[in-house]
């Protein structure tokens, strides 16, 4: 048998009926895809008394792309997210990260909530929402919250969640400024693996930058000093290598199995520069296709 | 509801009783598996692998690695292929699994027979989640280039063919495939 440890399960109809559930068996557990929480359930690291699976909630469901504003629902997998249309056509950046998760079958259940509630500190999704600005919506026996997510993630691991609340969507709004984005991970091998260094970067078409680190830290950085610098000056050699130059004051990553602190921190740099530039020729209608390994 | 205890005796031996015979909540799902409606009692701490391989004599998925990495337990869940390691029995109340047993049930698929002609399996372990991977593959992306079969496969691992053989027989295959429409 997999899981040792026994806990109840149940399967909400409602948002509603899903709060009452984790306020009546105070220690309990989400389930969307699994991914992340069945893997856990295996290796003890979590005990809950009870599993609210959240698949049966419909509201959950669905991409939209209203007034400008995306909503991305808490049961979205990465395979929805790279079938949307509203993605392809206003968040080819998103679509591109969903791209490099994992591999089919995990993208196919895995959800975009679920990966940043893990807060892991290799979680591919975080970088690309934080230089959207991102807000995570909330629910729990109090009510509904917001957070933005450069408050969300607290450490490896910890998040701003409360006890009894689950999150229901996240939303972005479109900035109103033409842009253009690229995401870059890197990992040991092509193919299915956690990144050993990822980075998310926008490039508005009025000389600002936006750009965030992940898997470098406990937490993604947005990395403001290194926006600073860039913002308001033209794309040039110089300034990229100004930029690169930041990158050790942002970042610090560690030596673990997948990889040294030397080379994470090394290829940061190269992986910043490729990715600024495709985002730059991206902005003028060229550069590699949204998807291209640019690693 | 057993009668309270009278002193700390019954009370240890009830305690005794209830480590002994736990109760342990049974959950009846309905499901359809390789066409055919099933209904079985599992347990919530059950994963689907787990009810597939035990209780209901599916073998072709396989436990590898537990994580969803290696794709050994590789099923197909309504439309989509998932690591069923990673999936609660309790959850696919209602829904649709396939094996390479519900897809092999007139002989072997012609993917399947490529797979025999380009010796794309050593000691076989991987061979089902390669089979329903790839024809999963091929339903949405019927004539797929080299990196798109292998980015497809990369939830697959194998350790003895080195793949090539695998991605000669998906490539085969769609190429006979082609020439006969």
């Amino acid at each position: 048998m997999a899981i040792v440890q026994e806990f109840k399960y149940f399967k909400p109809k409602s948002i509603k009926e899903a709060v009452s559930l984790l306020s009546q068996h105070k220690n309990s557990a989400v389930l969307a895809g699994g991914t992340d929480l069945v893997c856990n359930l295996k290796d003890e690291i979590v005990s809950p008394k009870a599993v609210v699976d959240i698949k049966g909630i419909s509201s959950l469901n669905g991409i939209t792309f209203k007034g400008k504003r995306l909503k991305i629902g808490a049961l979205v997998t990465f395979s929805d997210l790279i079938k949307s249309e509203i993605i392809k056509g206003h968040f080819p950046l998103i679509g591109e990260m969903a791209r490099a998760v994992a591999s089919v079958a995990i993208r196919n259940r895995a959800t975009v909530v679920g990966n940043i509630c893990s807060a892991v500190p290799c979680m591919d999704s975080a970088p690309v929402l934080s230089v959207y600005d991102a807000e995570i919506n909330l629910i729990g026996p109090e009510g509904e919250r917001r957070i933005p997510i450069s408050q969300w993630f607290k450490g490896n691991r910890k998040t701003s969640i409360k006890k009894l609340e689950m999150v229901t969507s996240i939303t972005i709004i479109l900035p109103a400024q033409t842009h253009a984005g690229c995401f870059v991970k890197l990992g040991r091998y092509a193919g299915e693996d956690l990144a050993q260094a990822n980075l998310a970067v926008l490039v508005f078409s009025n000389h600002q930058y936006r750009l965030a680190f992940g898997s470098v830290a406990a937490v993604p950085i947005r990395a403001k000093r290194i926006e600073k610098a860039l913002n308001g000056n033209p794309l040039e050699k110089k300034l990229i290598k100004t930029a690169q130059e930041l990158i050790p004051q942002e970042i610090s990553p560690i030596t673990d199995i997948r990889a040294s602190k030397e080379y994470r921190m090394h290829m940061c740099k190269i992986m910043f520069e490729r990715a600024v530039k495709a985002a730059a020729e991206r902005l003028e209608g060229a550069g590699p296709g949204y998807g291209t390994a640019l690693i | 509801m057993p009668p309270a205890a009278k002193n700390l005796f019954e009370k240890r031996f009830l305690d005794l009783q209830k480590l002994l015979f736990k109760e342990i909540k049974m959950y009846e799902i309905t499901f359809t598996l390789n066409g055919e409606k099933r209904i079985v009692g599992v347990q919530s701490n059950e994963t689907l692998l787990d009810v597939l391989r035990y209780k209901l004599g599916i073998t072709s998925p396989k436990s590898g690695c537990e994580r969803g990495d290696c794709g050994t337990c590789t099923v197909k869940l309504n439309s989509q292929i998932v690591k069923s390691c990673l999936i609660l029995a309790v959850e696919v109340n209602g829904q649709e699994v396939l094996t390479i047993e519900g897809l092999m049930k007139e002989g072997f698929t012609p993917l399947q027979e490529a797979f025999l002609e380009h010796n794309s399996f050593q000691c076989g372990y991987c061979t089902p989640g390669m089979v329903i991977t790839a024809e999963a593959l091929l339903e949405t992306n019927p004539n797929p280039t080299d990196e798109e079969i292998k980015e497809g496969l990369s939830g697959n691992l194998c350790r003895c063919t080195g793949y090539i053989p695998i991605i000669e027989a998906i490539k085969d295959h769609v190429k006979k495939r082609g020439a006969e429409q």
